[in-house]
Order: structure tokens, then C-alpha cells, then sequence
């Protein structure tokens, strides 16, 4: 990626043959925020708000309105900061390592009717009976052993919030050798998985022949998924849709992912901001030291334990003004896209990478707090 | 199409054919019989076919296979010497055509019939199964006609195993099975009994079902599994992508009736749809993996629970009501009816929850206006909402689902797509506390409807008068059924009626001001009044201690409209109000002790104040006594120093042309019109005259307002 200087600003604002550019700048002097280390957060968050809201001009102001009141997103004053989580621990560690690394497309799902967990190895049988089926359709269909694939539910012991909340589960498709000389197993086709973290406001709301798990993740082709997403939606009457994350709920993730405390940082946090333009989007490209971050984050940052939304924007701000000052780019009338940090990486079109394992549950807790609010 | 085939025919008649390889195939049209209706047939006659010496081929061809099946159709001449050359050329026309084109269900037909009676012999009846190939559909008819000849055992043992096998393969292709359906019974029955079992492609149908539905299959099948179906030995493989291939050219309507609406999913579109609303199918595995020691019998007798898919009359869902298998998606029944009734009594909460689920989800999945790119599903949506509307009309209640979808959805509505859908959606909106409802649903309907054309306005009055009347429905039902309410919004009747009076002021306050908007528009008055003519008479038409007036903006715009039919309907309101108000009054005399919902004297007062201004215009020529006063100098500036009778009945603008025909009518001699003349007398034949026009309304609130001593 081509990293450019803060002199060079003006240049690419003005030139209409740059289309499509990405632009990586690394943060390494400190923020303006940190030069002034007696004066308290609190002072520091009305001053520059108010710095940059003097700069806004009315139509910039509506247009940040409109967009907080149509991301539907009911907003909680305050969320926890993630933390390492006892029932966490109980987590097989390979399964665990199977879930983290990976690209997952994020579903809402509605409550699964009459599912049991006692019937786990029926529903291996009949799924693979219907993928079989759906496979060849229009000819007669082979049974049991004979198919190429096999299909696998298991649970997910411990990989829940509460107590209260219902136990995840994975299913994978694998496919077989054909040759019996080689790994029985074969290798994994399809995953996807279903988990409910810290789900209680669902929970409260359906009756005992319903399991809540309302988030699902999955990895494979979009047609495996469709396939599979069918036969549960026939199955157990439930209804998936593709989970988005909008730019408000991407940012809170920078926020609160950023505020979590990791021992060494595996990743760059970097941003991803897209301006609609024709023919080709342009999209910036902002990549800050986890470090850096973390100092931005610590100094907008008053509540122990928790994150807020005025933090959240705050933070943001500091991010916008930051990188205005030296580009002379409004960040806020641009969208935001994807956020990349050392716990997780999540892309507005509803695709998750979670990568810090110690973080895990607080990750999901928030992305199903997301689904909840899609199915309520 | 049959005409159209003749002309074809006729003009192609004659040319020399010379080419013998044709690309298209006619044979769906071909009829067995000269006189039989083709509408069954799909023919292929709507494409162009640019050359038409193939078509002069394929006619060939088809005369051909006409003259085969009717040899095998005739039966085997016992006598003929060349018998076995004639058979074996009419079995290879029989094969090639099949093989290239496949047969028309006619063809199928007649020669299942054959191959399955056994008249040419079993090595024939093979020949024949296996190039049973079909152009388009089978019809269902053929396969039971099939099914009887096995009966009868005229065919050998592997001639039943290749037909079961040719059924299983071709079984995407049949028109229908509902008849074939009722079949599987002697399947089993066959399957097992005739010692057929041990063929591995019939234990694998077995235990297939036995996989399934374990209960139905009662013989014991090896453990050990083999490849029972590969794709590679499937004898009609070939045959069948072929079919299919033919079939994905024409347009994709008929396709989907002959290949399931699975197989017509488009690419990259939704997962399981063909179509919004999930199919009907009782078959729920979750449920039927804890049925199992059901015999056969049982099962074939239905003494368990009763499937759907045998739900066809009102009289049925009453017999089985208390073991009526439920839809493994309960989205489906937004399209049955009678499952609509069984939901309409349901208690169980689950039913609703899966209901309210699915709807809510597919809701915000299909709306278009959360689409930036996705308009050309706009027909799709309309027709799910309809859908939806048909259903709500039906139960007579709105669905919460829909409630919620508007929530989240009126923020970002146009007020153009779908609106008469979405309108209506309103007008079914669930009772609740008014004032919970408005900031989340009336204030965004409030800018749309300010903000938009007088049509648009209308539909909206139009709704929520709709909306009023079915609170207005539900609340006097709740009423009766127990004396004291116990929604969970509003635990008491008075917190009930105050939120349709806080519905009803809000409508009063968009009215007045969106008279103000469109100038006093008629148009829009008509709607008004409509409105209120429902909540004139809330007391007695519902049993419901509520009436609420209308504001002063709407009625002085009545009274003084141009339009004889707004003041005739301003009228019939006031007779009604005034109705409502004295049986309220009797009841509160009755009863004596003073209750809940005694009218505060505002309420009369308001109506006798309208009352006053009324009569004082129309009748009395004393407009206006109270509370206003205007300086004689501007009326005489304005010419109307004599404006106090300028508003009866006779000058009131509104019935001006009335008094004048009236005039003309009764005495055409008079050189003049001498509208002063009307009084005493001819005032009540000029009353006369306008009830005989249809002043239905002003006769109403004449009789019951005043009394006719006080004639002027």
C-alpha cells in the first residue's frame, strides 16, 4: 500500500484523475489529545467536541443526525468491556482454535421450534439425507453410508454467557475419500455454528419449546449454506437473514475492541472508509498503531469497565479530526466499512474474523446482541 | 392452438423434406385422437422456428410415431406372418422419437397401458419402460392406470421392478399426486408382500422410507448398505438431462409447474423460495422421530394425527381439530384458509410465536424500500402484502408482526410504493394505547400526509377511519365477552376509551389542518365527514361510552361548503350525534349513580353550541347570535347588509340552485324567480321538494331538532 505523507493532502483532494486510492497512514507522533496530560478527560471530551463541531456546517450536522436516528440500533447508554469469561474456560481449547483465524458470514436466526439436543446425531442423518437429496434432484437418492459427504452436529459445550443461555452447537460438513486408504475423515466443506451469548432479552420472550440461538456464523460456499439454512428453516421453523453491521455498530466494535486490554498485539488496527463515487468507489484506508489506539482510547475513556456512547463518539471524533487535520478529509461524511483490530476484524457486509481467543465470548456477546435486535 | 397447429401444418404441406435433423421437437402437440382437446399439451408452436423444413420433418417423424402407437395401442395381430418385422419397426420409430425428443403425455399413456398389460410380452413391455421418456409432464391418469394393470398380474416380475424404478426416476415429472399419493399404501403392500423386496433398487426405496418414517415399513431390511441407485446405472440418466434441457428454453412459467418449484430457484436469489410464503407440509422430521410402534395399518387408516395435506373442508378441520397435524413452516398458512381458522382459536402461544417470527422476518427481508438495487421484486412484495391484507381481513385482526414492521419501516417510506398495501396495513393495526402508538407510527404518518397530495391525504383519512372502526370492533366484543377489560395495554375501559378518543382528536387535528392546506378541497371534506360519521355514533352502534365532536374547523367548513351533498352529510351527523348524546343522557338518568363514563356537560355544551349555529343559519335566519359580531359597515361594504337569512335553507349557496329549480318546477308561469317567496307554506313544499331530491340527512336532523311550530 502506498503510504503517504501528511504534505501530500492537498494533492490527491484536488486531482480528478485519482479514482480508486488507498491510503495508509501510520500513526506515530501522538494525538493532540495526549499533549495536554493535566487536564482531566472529561474537560479534554466537551473541548473538542465543541472544536469539532464549530468547524461543521448545519447540513454536516443533520446529516450525522439522520444517520444515528436511522441505524435503528436502540442505544444503550453503556456495554461492558469485553473480559475473559469463566464458563469460557470450559470450552474445548480445539475447538476453540477451529472457531478463531477464520472468515465467518454472520446470520440472524429466529428461535429453532421443537429442536433438542438429544437428537443430534438424528439431525447428522437427515440433513445429510437432504443435502444428498437436494444435490441430485430430480433422481432417486442413495441412503445412509453411501453419500460422499458426512455431516457432524456437535455441541459447543461452555460457549455461552449465562447459564440461562442455551448451548451452542457446530455443524460440519465434511467430504469422504474416496480412496479407503486415506484419511477417513476428509476435509471440512461446509462449517457453520449457532450460539446465544448474554441472550436474556430473547430469552425472556419465548416459550420452552423454542431454543434461542440467535446468532449464526458460516463458513463455505454460499450455496452449502443455502442448502442447510433451508433445511432448518423447514425443519425447526426458523427464519435466517444476513446479518449487517452498520457503520454506528462498527464503530462502537472499534471502540470496545480497542479498550481490550491484550498482553502483545497480533494486528494493526486499521479502519476502512468508503465514498460512494462513480464509476469506482473510493475507499481510504486508515491503519494506526494498536498502541496508539489504545493511548487515544485511555484518554477519552472515564468509565471504569464500560464503554459509552459518548466515548464511542468521542473517540471516533479524535479519529476524524485527527486525520482531517492533516488530509483535509472529512472522514465523517464518509462510511465506515471495516474495522480491523488484534481481537477481531468485522466488515459492514456481515463478515467476522475473530482473532484473540481470550476475547471471544465478548465478541459474539455484541453480535448477538445485533441479531436480537434484527429478529425483535 | 390446435388451429394454429392446422394452419401450420397445411402450409408446410407439399414441400420436399429434406433435412432429417431437427432441433425442435412437435410432438407435444401430437394427439392420439383427432377429436382430442389439446389443452393439456404444451405446444411448442408459440417459438419460432425459423426453418420450416424441420418442423416438415419432425411432422414426418410424428406421423410416424402416430402410426406406432396405434399399432401397439390395436394389440399384436396374431395372424400376421410379418408380425415380428412390423413390431420391431414400430418399436424402433417408437425408441428413436423418444430418445430425441421425448413422448407427449398422450403417447406415455397409451403406451404404459401396453408395455404394463403384457400383450406384446415381457421383452417388449422393457423395450418400451425404458424409452418412456417424457416431453414435458406424465400425466398422473397414466401412472394409475399403470398401477392397476399391476394388479392384475398380466406382467412379469421384472417388468414391475423396471416400472417402479422408471417411477422413481420420473417421479419430478408428474402433473399431479394427489391420486398417487393415496397409492403408497399398496406400494408398501406390494413392495412386500410379492417377494419384489429382495430387488436392491425396491430396498432401497424401502428403507429409504423406513429412514424416514420407520413406522411405516414393518420388513426387515439388510443392515448392510450398498449404492442402490448410482446415477451412472440410472437407465434414463441421458434421457433426463435431455428432458430437462428442452424444457429450461421455453419460458420459465411452464417450467415450474414441471419440475417443482424447487429446481426454478433463481441464482443468487433467496434460499429456499420460489415463492415468499413457505409451501404447506405437515412433514415435520423433529416431530416424527419420537412416533415410532405405529403399524402399517394405523398409519394407512389415519387414526393418528390428520395431515394437511387431506385438510380440504370446514367439516373436516372440525372432526380433526384436536389432531390436526400443523405445518412444519406456519408461515403457510397465511394461504389456507381453514388453517386460518384453526389460528383464529389456537391458544397454544407456539403457533403465534412461530407465526410471528417468520412474518416479521420476512417482512424486513422482502420490503423493497430497505433495497437500494432490489425493485424488481416490487410485485413480489405487493402480492405478499395482499396476502397478508386477505388474511388480516379474514381473522378480522391485525397481526403484531406487521404492527412492528411498520415501526420500523414508516421512517424510511416513500408513500408511494405499495401504498395502498401499507395503508391498509395501518387500518390493521392491533388496540393499543394511542399515545404509545403515535410517536412511533402517527407523527412519521403526520409528515407523509402533510407533505403529500390531497390523494394521498384521503387514503389516509380513508385507513384511519378503518383503524377506528376495527378498535372500535374489538373493543365492543372485548366488552361483552368480560365486563371489565383485561388487555394487557389498557387494564381499564376508560383507559381504553381514552386512547380511541386520543385517536379520534388526532385524526381531528390532521383534518382541520390539512382542510387548511387544501383549501377547503370538497374532496377532502367528503373523507372528513366520513370519518366522522363512524365517531357520531361509537355510543350506540358499539355499546361504548365515548363521543367525541368534531373540532370547529371541520364543522364550519361543513356547514358553510358549496357542496349540497357535504351539507346534507353534516346533517345526518348532527341527527346522530344528537341521537347518541340523548340515549347517553337516559342511561345516566336510569341508572342514577353517577359512573365512570358520564359526559362531562362540555360535551353537550359543544353540541348544543353547534346546534344553536345551525338551526340559527338554516332555519331561524338568526345566524351567529353568540360570540360573534362583525361591523354592519363591512357587511354593507361587502353588499351583504341582509346577510341573516342569507344562510337558510333557501340562500344557503349549497341549495341556492335547489330553491330555484324548486321555483321553476312548481310554478314554471312566473316571469321571475322570486326566492323570498318561499316561505309558510311553500317552505314546507319547498322541504318537500328538497327530501324528494335526497336530502335524507337534512330531513333526519329536521325531525328530530325541530320542531316544525316554529316555521318562519
Amino acid at each position: 500500500m502506498l503510504r503517504v505523507g501528511p504534505g501530500l493532502a492537498a494533492d490527491f483532494i484536488f486531482c480528478p484523475v485519482v479514482r480508486s486510492f488507498s491510503l495508509q497512514y501510520l500513526c506515530l507522533e501522538t494525538m493532540d489529545s495526549c499533549d495536554t496530560p493535566e487536564s482531566t478527560p472529561r474537560q479534554r471530551a466537551s473541548s473538542r467536541l465543541k472544536d469539532y463541531f464549530i468547524g461543521a456546517t448545519p447540513l454536516q450536522k443533520r446529516l450525522e443526525s439522520v444517520r444515528r436516528q436511522t441505524s435503528f440500533v436502540p442505544t444503550p447508554p453503556r456495554r461492558k468491556i469485553p473480559q475473559c469469561s469463566q464458563l469460557q474456560e470450559d470450552v474445548d481449547p480445539q475447538k476453540v482454535a477451529f472457531l478463531l483465524h477464520k472468515q465467518w458470514t454472520l446470520y440472524s436466526l429466529t428461535p429453532l421450534y421443537k429442536f433438542s439436543y438429544t437428537n443430534l446425531k438424528e439431525y447428522s442423518k437427515l440433513l445429510g439425507a437432504f443435502i444428498a437429496a437436494e444435490k441430485q434432484k430430480g433422481l432417486a437418492v442413495e441412503v445412509g453410508e453411501d453419500f460422499n459427504i458426512k455431516v457432524i452436529f456437535s455441541a459447543l459445550l461452555g460457549m455461552k454467557g449465562t447459564q440461562r443461555d442455551p448451548e451452542a452447537f457446530l455443524v460440519q460438513i465434511l467430504s469422504k475419500s474416496q480412496l479407503p486408504s486415506e484419511n477417513r475423515e476428509g476435509k471440512v466443506l461446509w462449517t457453520g455454528w449457532f450460539c446465544c451469548i448474554f441472550g436474556d432479552s430473547l430469552l425472556e420472550t419465548v416459550s420452552e419449546d423454542f431454543t434461542c440461538l440467535p446468532l449464526f456464523l458460516a463458513n463455505g460456499a454460499e450455496t452449502n449454506t443455502a442448502m442447510i439454512g433451508t433445511w432448518f428453516q423447514k425443519t425447526f421453523d426458523c427464519y435466517f437473514s444476513p446479518l449487517a453491521i452498520n457503520a454506528y455498530n462498527l464503530s462502537w466494535m472499534a471502540a470496545m475492541w480497542t479498550a481490550c486490554k491484550m498482553d502483545h498485539y497480533m494486528a494493526t488496527t486499521e479502519f476502512l472508509w468508503s465514498v460512494p463515487c462513480s464509476p469506482q468507489r473510493l475507499d481510504i484506508s486508515y491503519a494506526i498503531h494498536p498502541e496508539d489506539a489504545k493511548a487515544l482510547w485511555d484518554s477519552v475513556h472515564k468509565t471504569p469497565g464500560e464503554v459509552t456512547q459518548e466515548e464511542v463518539d468521542l473517540f471516533m471524533d479524535c479519529l476524524y479530526s485527527h486525520f482531517h487535520r492533516h488530509f483535509k478529509i472529512h472522514l465523517s461524511a464518509t462510511r465506515l466499512v471495516r474495522v480491523s483490530t488484534s481481537v477481531a476484524s468485522a466488515h459492514t457486509d456481515g463478515k467476522i474474523k475473530i482473532l484473540c481467543h481470550k476475547y471471544l465470548i465478548g465478541v459474539l456477546a455484541y453480535l448477538t446482541e445485533l441479531a436480537i435486535f434484527q429478529i425483535e | 392452438m390446435s388451429s394454429q397447429k392446422r394452419v401450420k401444418n397445411s402450409q408446410s404441406q407439399g414441400k420436399p423434406s429434406q433435412s432429417s435433423n431437427s432441433y425442435q421437437t412437435n410432438l407435444s402437440a401430437w394427439k392420439v385422437k383427432e377429436d382430442l382437446s389439446d389443452s393439456k399439451s404444451i405446444s411448442k408452436h408459440g417459438q419460432n422456428n425459423p426453418v420450416e423444413d424441420y418442423e416438415h420433418a419432425d411432422d414426418k417423424a410424428e406421423d410416424a410415431l402416430q402410426i406406432a402407437v396405434r399399432y401397439f395401442e390395436k394389440g399384436p395381430t396374431k395372424t400376421s406372418r410379418s408380425k415380428d418385422k412390423t413390431l420391431e419397426k414400430h418399436l424402433k420409430t417408437v425408441e428413436n422419437v423418444a430418445w430425441k425428443n421425448g413422448l407427449a403425455p398422450e403417447g406415455i399413456d397409451v403406451l404404459l397401458n401396453v408395455a404394463l398389460s403384457g400383450k406384446f410380452g415381457s421383452a417388449v413391455s422393457t423395450q418400451i419402460l425404458k424409452c418412456m421418456i417424457p416431453a414435458t409432464l406424465i400425466s398422473e391418469d397414466s401412472v394409475v392406470k399403470a398401477v392397476s394393470w399391476l394388479c392384475v398380474g398380466r406382467c412379469s416380475g421384472n417388468t414391475k421392478v423396471l416400472f417402479y424404478r422408471w417411477l422413481v426416476a420420473m417421479f419430478d415429472f408428474i402433473d399431479h399426486k394427489e391420486q398417487i399419493n393415496l397409492l403408497y399404501g399398496f406400494f408398501f403392500a406390494s413392495l412386500q408382500d410379492d417377494a419384489l423386496g429382495m430387488q436392491p433398487h425396491l430396498q432401497a426405496l424401502l428403507s429409504l422410507y423406513k429412514f424416514f418414517a420407520p413406522a411405516l415399513i414393518s420388513v426387515s431390511l439388510p443392515v448392510r448398505r450398498k449404492i442402490y441407485f448410482k446415477n451412472s446405472e440410472n437407465l434414463w440418466k441421458t434421457a433426463l438431462l435431455a428432458v430437462r434441457q428442452r424444457n429450461q428454453r421455453p419460458s420459465p412459467e411452464p417450467l415450474k409447474l414441471m419440475l417443482g418449484p424447487a429446481n426454478a430457484r433463481p441464482v443468487k436469489r433467496k434460499w429456499n423460495s420460489h415463492s415468499v410464503i413457505p409451501v404447506l407440509n405437515s412433514s415435520s422430521c423433529s416431530k416424527e422421530c419420537g412416533k415410532k410402534g405405529m403399524s402399517l395399518s394405523d398409519y394407512l387408516s389415519s387414526n393418528g394425527s390428520f395431515p394437511l395435506e387431506q385438510l380440504k373442508s370446514f367439516p373436516q378441520l372440525l372432526q380433526n381439530i384436536h389432531c390436526l397435524e400443523l405445518p412444519s413452516q406456519m408461515g403457510a398458512v397465511l394461504n389456507n384458509s381453514l388453517l386460518l381458522h384453526y389460528i383464529n382459536c389456537v391458544k397454544d402461544e407456539s403457533v403465534l410465536l412461530r407465526l410471528y417470527h417468520w412474518l416479521s422476518q420476512t417482512l424486513q427481508e422482502e420490503c423493497i424500500w430497505y433495497k437500494v438495487d432490489n425493485y424488481e421484486h416490487g410485485k413480489e412484495f405487493t402480492n405478499f402484502l395482499d396476502t397478508i391484507i386477505r388474511a388480516e381481513c379474514f381473522l378480522q385482526e391485525g397481526f403484531y408482526s406487521c404492527e412492528a414492521f411498520m415501526y420500523k419501516s414508516l421512517p424510511l417510506w416513500d408513500g408511494l410504493c405499495c401504498r395502498s398495501q401499507f395503508l391498509q396495513l395501518v387500518s390493521w393495526i392491533p388496540f393499543s394505547s394511542f399515545s404509545e402508538v403515535k410517536p412511533l407510527l402517527f407523527d412519521h404518518l403526520a409528515q407523509l400526509f402533510f407533505t403529500s397530495t390531497i390523494y394521498f391525504k384521503c387514503s389516509v383519512l380513508q385507513s384511519l377511519k378503518e383503524l377506528l372502526q376495527n378498535w372500535l370492533l374489538c373493543l365492543s366484543v372485548d366488552i361483552h365477552v368480560k365486563p371489565v377489560m383485561n388487555s394487557p395495554l389498557e387494564t381499564t375501559l376508560g383507559g381504553s376509551m381514552n386512547s380511541v378518543s386520543e385517536l379520534i382528536r388526532y385524526v381531528g387535528w390532521l383534518s382541520t389542518t390539512a382542510m387548511r392546506l387544501e383549501s377547503n378541497s370538497t374532496f377532502l371534506l367528503h373523507f372528513i365527514l366520513d370519518f366522522y360519521e363512524k365517531v357520531c355514533d361509537v355510543y350506540i352502534s358499539y355499546n361504548l361510552p365515548l363521543v367525541v365532536l368534531f373540532p370547529p374547523g371541520i364543522f364550519y367548513s361543513a356547514l358553510l361548503s358549496l357542496d349540497s351533498s357535504i351539507l346534507n352529510q353534516l346533517c345526518y351527523i348532527m341527527h346522530r350525534y344528537r341521537t347518541n348524546l340523548t340515549a347517553a343522557k337516559k342511561n345516566e338518568l336510569v341508572q342514577k349513580t353517577k359512573s365512570e363514563f358520564n359526559f362531562s356537560n362540555k360535551t353537550y355544551q359543544e353540541f348544543n353550541h353547534y346546534l344553536t349555529a345551525m338551526v340559527g343559519c338554516l332555519w331561524t335566519s338568526k345566524p351567529f347570535q353568540k360570540g360573534l359580531y362583525i361591523d354592519p359597515e363591512v357587511l354593507e361594504k361587502a353588499g351583504v347588509a341582509q346577510y341573516k337569512s342569507s344562510l337558510n335553507l333557501v340562500y344557503h349557496p349549497a341549495l341556492l340552485s335547489y330553491a330555484a329549480s324548486f321555483l321553476l318546477q312548481e310554478w314554471p308561469e312566473e316571469r321571475t324567480v322570486n326566492l323570498s317567496s318561499i316561505r309558510g307554506k311553500k317552505w314546507n313544499w319547498y322541504l318537500d321538494y328538497l327530501f324528494s331530491e335526497g336530502f335524507q340527512g337534512l330531513k333526519l336532523f329536521i325531525r328530530s331538532s325541530i320542531h316544525r311550530s316554529s316555521v318562519p
